[in-house]
């Protein structure tokens, strides 16, 4: 069983050559590739796409260098896919309530793209976030304070991560960053609106491409007011507005998103994001990651309505208290 | 002279002409109403949508009411409603009607929509909230502002539901300007207003969408569980464009709000 989960799907067919993205190139040649376009001119993004990766955010410590070549970057993702493997061994703490190989897909499950890039990060050139603006650390010693405040994760729900609570998903972002598992989306276009559909939780984005202004600035939203633009073959959407409640990697409720999505062959969008937060970062930084064709269709995650972990994660706490108070009672 | 008095007998005519038509159109069925077409020729239903009548409250005719929490007063009270369902009241079996006044006489606990749950079908469609059709040639999506809860229509690539869930799955088709969707694969846990009418997961619901004016549509649904009712049963109402500018959904992400509802009794103390 595992010795299957160890071979990555890698991209399949042949790719146009594309610098910006280097995303991995087969060994065929190149066909000439036609940007497919809607009937109305737009570019054609639409489909079904998964932006699992395991290129993480940052450039890793022991790492300078931008890219891998093709053999480490394969090396690296069936590392990767061995410790998935690892998790669903009998025995082992992941075989007692799940098998992994039939709930949640992990990554080494789905096809996608092979990322030669050592980091996700493309600016600053280190691969890495940028320092810290000296409101930036304040604010994060301050949040810091305030969750041990709060006491621990099992106290409460409202102390459990975002995710948990099924209110919001890192895949749905913005910027739209992939999970462990299920980073899957699709993407309908009309000549007004570019909706983009998060499967986990359901997450919708309706892009407006008319021009309309943003929110006013005292409704704040959990995935911001987003405007959407054509620049030539890219699709510009920024995004104003969040809370202070998403705290993306640190960040603040002025954090202004810009994201471009550029459909780079048949199989491909190549999806990069620009952070411009002077409140949390001393200059603005930006990654980049490639959003690679899937099968659909999509299916319901109603996750709030079946989320008997999270119950079952505070009663089990609480369980656990009770016994321990019991149990020195009794002494 | 004489180019203006031929001129004349061509526009008497062509007014007479217009009378005898006008008068053969009154006679006669108004045409239907024909919607602007998308690129693939398609009635175009893209755009933000909302029922305004008291559905939400009770699919049935019912009176003003108290509501169910007496500290809100008049702005928590019940507002009257003629109904929607065609042919007076349900046709529930006796049994069912049972559990339909269990659920209404406990709807503080369980009514779904108070715990932020999906809406299922119908009722998403007239829940008091806005909704956003994207329509493109393959899939029709239906996007509610109420929980932000998605709707697939499938005009494509169509299958049967793969597994039961609270929206359904969803299958379209054009019949001339009327867009036809059939959904099963229903969960049994989703109401069809605040009354407690309810279904079982034997749910089979066909809806009809006809524009009837640029900015109104007719909605349509038959509504058919032999678990539940004794015969299928008919619903209609008007749907309303949101024609205001810039108008959009505005986040109503209502987990949040419900948090300390459903797991306040497992904080700790």
């Amino acid at each position: 069983m595992t010795a299957a989960l160890l071979v990555p799907v890698l991209a399949q067919g042949p790719q146009a050559p594309s610098p910006t993205a280097r995303v991995d190139k087969t060994t065929a040649p190149a066909k000439a590739w036609k940007l497919p376009r809607t009937p109305d001119g737009q570019p054609d993004l639409q489909g079904f796409w998964t932006n699992t990766t395991y290129t993480p955010l940052e450039r890793p410590k022991n790492v300078t260098k931008e890219f891998y070549t093709r053999e480490e970057a394969i090396e690296i993702a069936k590392k990767a896919a061995a410790v998935e493997g690892e998790e669903t061994e009998p025995g082992t703490i992941a075989d007692v309530h799940y098998d992994f190989t039939q709930f949640g897909l992990d990554r080494s499950q789905g096809g996608f793209a092979l990322n030669l890039r050592t980091s996700l990060i493309v600016e600053p050139p280190d691969g890495r976030l940028p320092p810290l603006s000296a409101e930036g650390q304040k604010r994060a010693a301050e949040r810091a304070a305030a969750r041990k405040r709060m006491g621990a994760p099992t106290d409460a729900v409202q102390n459990q991560p975002l995710s948990v609570r099924c209110i919001i998903m890192d895949r749905a972002g913005p910027p739209m960053l992939p999970g462990a598992y299920n980073n899957n989306y699709q993407i309908v276009q009309t000549p007004g609106n570019v909706m983009i559909l998060v499967e986990m939780i359901h997450h919708v984005r309706i892009i407006p491409l008319d021009g309309r202004p943003r929110l006013p600035s005292n409704v704040r939203q959990w995935m911001g007011s987003y405007t959407g633009r054509w620049e030539g073959d890219t699709l510009v959407v920024e995004t104003t507005n969040f809370t202070d409640k998403t705290a993306f990697q640190g960040s603040s409720e002025n954090m202004h998103l810009t994201e471009r999505f550029t459909r780079v062959d048949e199989t491909t969008v190549l999806y990069k994001f620009t952070v411009d937060d002077p409140a949390t970062w001393t200059r603005p930084w930006s990654a980049e990651l490639p959003m690679k064709r899937t099968i659909g269709p999509l299916f319901e995650h109603a996750c709030h309505e079946a989320n008997y972990g999270l119950a079952n994660t505070l009663a089990g706490a609480r369980a656990e208290e009770k016994k321990a108070a019991e149990a020195a009672a009794k002494k | 002279m004489r180019n203006q008095y031929g001129r004349l007998i061509v526009r008497t005519a062509a007014v007479a002409l217009g009378l005898l038509l006008a008068v053969a159109t009154v006679t006669s069925q108004a045409p239907a109403y024909r919607a602007p077409r998308t690129a693939d020729g398609k009635p175009n239903f893209n755009g933000i949508w909302q029922a305004l009548n008291t559905a939400y409250w009770d699919v049935e005719a019912h009176a003003a009411a108290p509501g169910p929490v007496l500290d809100l007063g008049a702005s928590g009270a019940v507002p009257g409603g003629l109904g929607v369902v065609e042919g007076g009241p349900l046709p529930y079996k006796p049994e069912a009607l049972a559990k339909k006044q269990q659920n209404y006489a406990n709807r503080l606990k369980l009514d779904p929509e108070i715990k932020c749950y999906l809406p299922g079908v119908p009722r998403g469609v007239y829940m008091p909230f806005p909704f956003q059709i994207v329509q493109n040639q393959k899939y029709i999506m239906m996007i509610h502002e109420y929980a932000g809860a998605v709707r697939t229509i499938y005009m494509d690539d169509q299958t049967e539901a793969p597994a039961d869930s609270w929206m359904g799955w969803s299958n379209g088709r054009w019949e001339g300007e009327t867009l036809v969707v059939d959904t099963r694969g229903f969960n049994d846990q989703s109401w069809f207003d605040r009354a407690g009418n309810f279904h079982s997961d034997a749910l089979h619901v066909v809806e009809r969408f006809t524009a009837r004016s640029p900015d109104t549509l007719t909605y349509e649904a038959t509504i058919e569980d032999p678990s539940v009712f004794t015969r299928p049963w008919k619903m209609s109402m008007p749907l309303y464009r949101h024609v205001e500018k810039n108008a959009q959904l505005v986040e109503f992400r209502c987990v949040e709000f419900v948090e300390d509802l459903i797991y306040g009794h497992l904080r700790k103390q």
